[in-house]
């Protein structure tokens, strides 16, 4: 144990724990994780809320609802969305799903949780500002949620926030308070994000046992490290973004806003701005940011794959490369989302490239998976279904990227319900059964008790069929054009053709979201009335089920750490009693030991 | 087990990493710093990428060697004198903090104090010119929104990038003053390592050297 390491212990055992220090201000990086988990999940319902309002009117335009009314009060007066409401809800469903459920639940919840106790330390680097990461973020989370009561509500610039509709407070209500709000917000997210990071890579480089070598780390903490990284160094680029942004809008600069521009018929002063400028640094934060929630997301899935199907990880060091070739990658494609800003073409094609070669990594990553499957001696777990599931998520929401990555295509595409399927797919999707997957796996460990597996199944086969009859119709209105973002499709002849399928894929989100109650009740339900768990109920290799209890106290050991003999993902093995073998096990070592 | 798997498993146990200690021999805490220091990098990269942006986009960018003409007390209009003389102070404060951390790693506290007030004093004489640049230029007519050189968004860049790099150097100067109380109550003398002045030096240093960047392309160029 390093001397970091002991003065921790020492700290951990004198400190009395109240109700506040253990379950409100705690500095046990399990419960921040918890925490993260618990607040992501509140989020994603008002998400997934917003989602079916937008596809009640997508599905049903014009039509009175009287439950909006009763909901969503003067946003819906009458029952019948206002168009310049729908496209703020539209705004505040990709926000809340991008920033406070992908990335809050995927790195918040698994990098606090799972770090410490996959590499063996009694706590974070520094808990104290884990703490501040998690309440930075709930502060965070309470300014977001305020803007939905502002008198001229919420932000409705999109999660991307593209001036000049987001920078000139006058252009639509959602300009105004709303986006001020939003922009507040998501600068308290980076903060948040920040102190995060800074723990997972510092807790990552230096707190690790003896013997976990960076090459015997699980392939989660390595997916959560790498997207700490990239979190790092995109972030900022956004604050940046921001503080310009709330000058444009609070101060009347015009670093965002073009010369020339009118609002009614009033010709405005700004001058020598440029709108683009905004799209070069969104993206530049904004691609990372799919991977920031993406890898996590891989991680964990090829963990459980690995577990699930008692067989060594296929191309271990294969799938880190290919993590950080992703990470490498993800900063040289952002011109990929502005190939019809006014690019140009020669520039595009440099876009291009970079954008395709992504596909090389993330083949490497499906074929490793599908290796590691093959003749595995699958435990169809429910932990196990989602990872698989993502896989299949992943394939689907992966090949629409090869099409859309390809200006020429994107150019038909761009904007159109393509994307919608493409990056419902691959990024919402599939990292949303990431967290599925996570949490069923994790969840032993988490609360001490088993989640019900039948139910886990139910709720896995409603949501896997529900995602793919929801976005995958989607593909088809794309490449006929139907554009997204739009309030209803009532005005042109060849959107009307899809009203059919609009009702269809309503339905469908019905149901999925509904299905979602089934997890809430096994979540819930399990926490207090689930079977009791064993310390190692999935037989899984890794340190985090050596600990002394099912469901560890502050400091995760009660003796000594751990020391780590072995890879992660050992099963299988041929010569031993069970068919996997703990990282701790020391077994043929020992000689060597004594020599 | 064979031979193969034998030797693959020693070869397993000498790559053995001991634990607890850090990989280049660097804390946690100095690590951190780092860390931070490269993620605020980006931070001040995206603002003078932008503000690059905007001078070559913007036809008759003033030239600065006009505008920053200002120097107290001597009554004749001396271009850039001013803002080098800032930059050579705070180069010095970035020296004297350097043999601040010397001292105290020799555990020479009398020293390491004198040098942290030296420190100090360097970046408060830095802050006081730039509130004097500041208001001289408002003086003159510049805002966030127009100023008398022409392109509007001179000033507001100006304001924006010298700002947010003002509030870095007064917060460095409050980490320092911590520092320095911490130095003066034996603080890191009980605890057994002078660390944390080198931590602070690190930020200060990155501070420096984002305004050697600022004054290049801001005012040089």
């Amino acid at each position: 144990m390093s001397s970091e390491q002991a003065s921790l212990h020492v700290d951990i055992e004198h400190h009395k724990e109240s109700f506040i220090s253990k379950y409100i201000f705690s500095y046990d990086h399990k419960m921040i994780g918890k925490q993260y988990m618990i607040t992501a999940l509140i989020w994603a319902l008002i998400g997934m809320g917003l989602s079916w309002v937008m596809r009640i009117q997508l599905a049903y335009p014009g039509q009175q609802i009287p439950i909006f009314e009763t909901l969503l009060g003067r946003y819906a007066e009458g029952g019948i969305l206002a168009p310049e409401y729908y496209i703020a809800m539209m705004t505040m469903h990709g926000t809340i799903m991008v920033f406070f459920v992908l990335t809050a639940g995927l790195v918040g919840t698994f990098g606090n949780f799972l770090i410490p106790l996959q590499i063996g330390a009694r706590d974070m680097a520094f808990p104290l500002i884990n703490m501040l990461s998690y309440w930075t973020f709930f502060l965070a989370s309470v300014v977001m949620l305020l803007s939905f009561f502002v008198e001229s509500g919420p932000a409705a610039a999109g999660w991307t926030a593209y001036p000049p509709l987001s920078a000139l407070s006058s252009a639509i209500p959602g300009s105004g308070a709303g986006q001020s709000l939003w922009l507040l917000s998501i600068a308290l997210f980076i903060v948040s994000s920040l102190f995060g990071s800074l723990n997972y890579i510092v807790t990552v480089l230096n707190l690790r046992t003896k013997g976990m070598t960076l090459g015997r780390m699980p392939l989660t903490v390595w997916a959560v490290f790498i997207a700490a990284i990239l979190g790092l160094l995109a972030f900022p680029v956004l604050l940046a973004g921001a503080i310009m942004l709330l000058l444009d809008k609070h101060l009347a600069t015009s670093f965002f806003i073009p010369a020339g521009l009118y609002v009614g018929d009033a010709l405005l002063s700004y001058e020598g701005g440029s709108p683009i400028l905004w799209q070069h640094i969104f993206w530049f934060f904004g691609h990372p940011e799919v991977y920031i929630v993406a890898l996590p997301a891989l991680g964990i899935c090829s963990e459980v794959i690995a577990t699930c199907a008692r067989k060594p990880l296929f191309g271990y060091k294969a799938m880190i490369a290919s993590l950080l070739a992703i990470a490498f990658l993800s900063f040289i494609v952002w011109g990929h989302h502005m190939f019809v800003s006014g690019m140009n073409p020669f520039l595009g094609s440099v876009f291009v490239l970079t954008t395709i070669l992504i596909a090389v990594p993330s083949a490497v990553k499906v074929f490793n998976w599908l290796t590691t499957l093959w003749r595995g001696k699958i435990h169809y777990t429910p932990g196990m279904l989602f990872a698989m599931g993502l896989v299949s998520l992943f394939i689907t929401g992966g090949l629409t990227g090869i099409f859309l990555g390809n200006a020429p295509i994107d150019i038909q595409l761009h904007d159109t319900y393509f994307v919608v399927a493409h990056f419902h797919f691959v990024m919402g999707a599939a990292a949303l059964f990431g967290i599925f997957a996570g949490i069923y796996h994790w969840f032993p460990k988490m609360y001490g008790r088993m989640m019900s597996n039948m139910w886990g199944r139910i709720h896995f086969w409603l949501t896997f069929v529900g995602i793919y009859l929801i976005f995958f119709p989607m593909h088809f209105m794309g490449t006929t054009g139907v554009p997204r973002r739009y309030y209803a499709f009532t005005e042109f002849e060849y959107t009307m053709q899809y009203g059919g399928m609009n009702e269809f894929i309503t339905i469908a989100t019905l149901i999925t979201g509904a299905a979602q109650v089934i997890f809430l009740v096994n979540f819930f339900g399990s926490m207090f009335f689930g079977k009791k768990a064993e310390t190692n109920p999935w037989k899984a290799a890794t340190l985090e089920w050596t600990t002394d209890d099912p469901m560890p106290g502050h400091g995760n050991w009660k003796g000594e750490i751990p020391t780590v003999y072995r890879g992660p993902h050992e099963y299988s093995t041929p010569d031993g009693k069970e068919d996997f073998i703990l990282q701790t096990d020391s077994t043929g070592f020992g000689k060597m030991d004594k020599e | 087990m064979n031979h193969d798997a034998v030797l693959e498993q020693k070869k397993i146990m000498e790559s053995e990493w001991g634990g607890g200690k850090a990989p280049f021999g660097v804390s946690w805490r100095k690590y951190m710093m780092w860390i931070f220091i490269v993620s605020d990098a980006f931070t001040f990269g995206a603002f003078l990428a932008a503000y690059g942006l905007f001078r070559v986009t913007s036809a008759g960018w003033p030239d600065t060697y006009e505008v920053f003409t200002a120097f107290p007390f001597i009554g004749v209009e001396a271009p850039m004198l001013f803002v080098a003389m800032m930059t050579f102070i705070l180069i010095c404060s970035s020296f004297t903090m350097a043999l601040a951390v010397s001292a105290s790693y020799k555990n020479d506290r009398t020293k390491a104090l004198k040098f942290l007030g030296l420190t100090i004093l360097g970046g408060s004489i830095f802050i006081l010119c730039q509130v004097y640049e500041w208001y001289h230029i408002i003086h003159d007519g510049a805002t966030m929104t127009s100023n008398p050189w022409g392109v509007p968004l001179f000033s507001a860049t100006f304001f924006m990038i010298t700002g947010f790099h003002g509030l870095h150097v007064l917060s460095g100067l409050i980490l320092l003053t911590i520092t320095a109380l911490k130095v003066k109550r034996g603080f890191y003398e009980r605890r057994g390592s002078y660390e944390g002045v080198e931590i602070v030096g690190l930020y200060w240093h990155f501070v420096d050297l984002v305004w050697v960047f600022v004054f290049t392309f801001f005012y040089l160029l």
